[in-house]
């Protein structure tokens, strides 16, 4: 039996849909149990959120004012003090999990594995690597838990079940105040977030201006996407950091990406290829997202985008 | 003032597309351009402008990889290091073990920073920051794009999903960087030739008390599926079209 424990990302009382993702990568694991440990300063909403998952068996909320906003260092030896006994301590690749599990796994001195995209046994995983340009098996040590980030855009959220009972849990641990929260800038959070959205428009390079960006920005709400952008579009000030897609950003499988002005280089295509449908609109004939788009569009942005607003308007 | 400790790694450049070994055994490497992870790079410029600002009063570089990972430090005492220190492994150490032999350069060297890159670009894990914070018991400011300090505390930005948050971290911290937090300089000839005449210093694991042995091995190494490479539209009304019949778009 193996005992796999979730870590929750949440914010504002909202379970991060990462989170129902990790589910299912744990659900993946051999003859799992599966247990989500939400450390909060309340946490009773996102504990109900999570107990709503199916495959959750049971959830551990461990409440404390230390623990929201999430630092790693105040979360870390918590879900330390909580995880002996478990087999798989599992959080998602997003920057929360990235910055917290490792730290995780080095007080437990366990291995971890990052970015899990396929199961293929309790100590076997497959992990992309090289930009994604490989794809590694890993085997891991049986004698010790393992600990391992969720590739998000590999799987899909778990469905409605339970409800699961809720425990209450404390780690008696001793926390640091050497980290202190500060702020936190967010963008407009009226559009779809782009991690999870089923439609994502990406603009590039070739916007050439942050003015000329808001063309995304348009044609994105005209047909209910997500904004995404390039790291050439970030770099050059047209997007905020938050919106670039790739390798080094965000990790997204959209049933729809729009790819508008990108070149298309080996990092941002690391972070769209599990898109089900990739359409690129690029002035160059040659530019590399032709060689990975389902659809492509070899023209002058600045007059394709609004004639293919004009026709959805007109449809 | 303090030392700053900078990890380096050794890995395919940039720029060069990497191909798996049709075995599955590695990476194709014959004849293949190595740098300093691009990451570790950002890293380095910003412990050289610690140094500059007067924060730090030297610059100490260290890699844990093959005999030929000297070039690399040597790169990076030409980017204005002031030592460099080899630790020895073959293969692809894991990150735990890059945390081990930093911890272990740390407790020698006692620096008041740490600065690596947020990730490396061959196995792109992203831990070895994390893990040595919390073997050493401190502070980690990690995915940086801003670097400021106050006397014995760092404010420090971080490029998270949400957006950019800031994090106040009592010294001595570790930092991992992102993208923007830099734009590294670029090395003059005459620096190259100076750093032929700096320190590097080369040891090994053993020599460090750290246990080598991996608790994870990659056993198979395969190319990602490939997208089968679409169809080029003539129009928009054509796009608009295809994306309606799929049911993309209403």
């Amino acid at each position: 039996m193996n005992q796999v424990l979730v870590v929750a990302e949440h914010s504002a009382g909202r379970l991060n849909p990462a989170t129902a993702k990790c589910v299912s990568c744990a659900a993946a694991i051999p003859d799992a149990t599966i247990a989500v440990l939400v450390l909060a300063a309340d946490g009773a909403a996102v504990a109900a959120q999570a107990a709503a998952l199916n495959g959750v068996s049971r959830v551990l909320l461990a409440s404390h004012p230390a623990s929201e906003p999430a630092l790693a260092a105040v979360l870390a030896p918590q879900i330390a003090k909580l995880a002996p006994g478990c087999s798989h301590v599992f959080g998602p690749s997003t920057t929360f999990g990235r910055d917290l599990m490792p730290r995780v796994a080095a007080l437990l001195d366990a291995p971890q594995v990052s970015d899990v995209m396929a199961v293929d046994g309790a100590h076997r995983f497959r992990r992309p690597c090289y930009a994604g340009n490989a794809i590694a098996t890993v085997e891991v040590d049986a004698d010790r838990p393992v600990v391992a980030t969720v590739r998000v855009a590999s799987w899909q959220p778990a469905a409605a079940g339970g409800p699961a009972p809720v425990e209450r849990v404390s780690a008696d641990v001793a926390l640091p105040a050497h980290t202190r929260f500060v702020s936190v800038s967010a963008g407009r959070n009226d559009r779809p977030d782009l991690q999870t959205a089923a439609r994502v428009v990406s603009g590039g390079r070739a916007l050439g201006s942050a003015e000329n960006f808001a063309l995304i920005q348009r044609f994105a709400d005209r047909i209910a996407a997500a904004v995404g952008a390039s790291r050439a579009a970030v770099d050059a000030g047209y997007a905020p950091n938050e919106l670039q897609v790739g390798q080094t950003g965000k990790i997204i499988a959209p049933e729809l990406y729009i790819a508008v002005g990108i070149s298309g280089a080996i990092q941002h295509i690391t972070g769209i290829k599990d898109a089900r449908t990739i359409v690129a609109i690029n002035k160059d004939p040659e530019a590399p997202i032709f060689e990975v788009a389902d659809l492509g569009l070899v023209g002058d942005l600045f007059r394709i985008v609004p004639e293919i607003e004009s026709l959805l308007a007109a449809s | 003032m303090g030392k700053v400790l900078v990890g380096i790694k050794r890995v395919i450049d940039y720029n060069v597309r990497v191909r798996v070994r049709p075995d599955g055994t590695g990476i194709v490497t014959d004849g293949v351009k190595m740098s300093i992870n691009p990451f570790d790079e950002i890293a380095l410029e910003e412990a050289l402008r610690l140094r500059e600002r007067g924060a730090a009063d030297e610059v100490i570089v260290a890699s844990l990889g093959p005999d030929d990972a000297q070039q690399q430090l040597r790169t990076a005492l030409a980017m204005g290091a002031d030592r460099a220190i080899l630790v020895r492994a073959d293969g692809a150490p894991e990150p735990m073990l890059a945390a081990r032999a930093l911890f272990a350069l740390v407790q020698r060297e006692q620096p008041t920073f740490v600065i690596v890159g947020k990730q490396a670009i061959d196995d792109d894990a992203s831990q070895t920051g994390q893990l040595l914070a919390a073997l050493w018991d401190r502070p980690q400011a990690t995915f940086a794009s801003k670097i400021e300090l106050s006397g014995a505390s760092a404010r420090v930005t971080r490029e998270v999903d949400a957006g950019l948050e800031v994090i106040d971290v009592d010294l001595p911290a570790v930092f991992t960087t992102d993208l923007r937090l830099n734009e590294p300089r670029y090395v003059k000839l005459p620096d190259i030739m100076k750093a032929k005449k700096k320190p590097l210093d080369v040891t090994d694991l053993a020599t460090l008390g750290i246990d080598a042995t991996p608790r994870q091995r990659v056993v198979r190494l395969e190319p990602p599926a490939q997208r089968q490479k679409g169809v080029i539209v003539k129009d928009a009304a054509e796009l608009v079209a295809a994306l309606k019949q799929k049911g993309l778009l209403a």
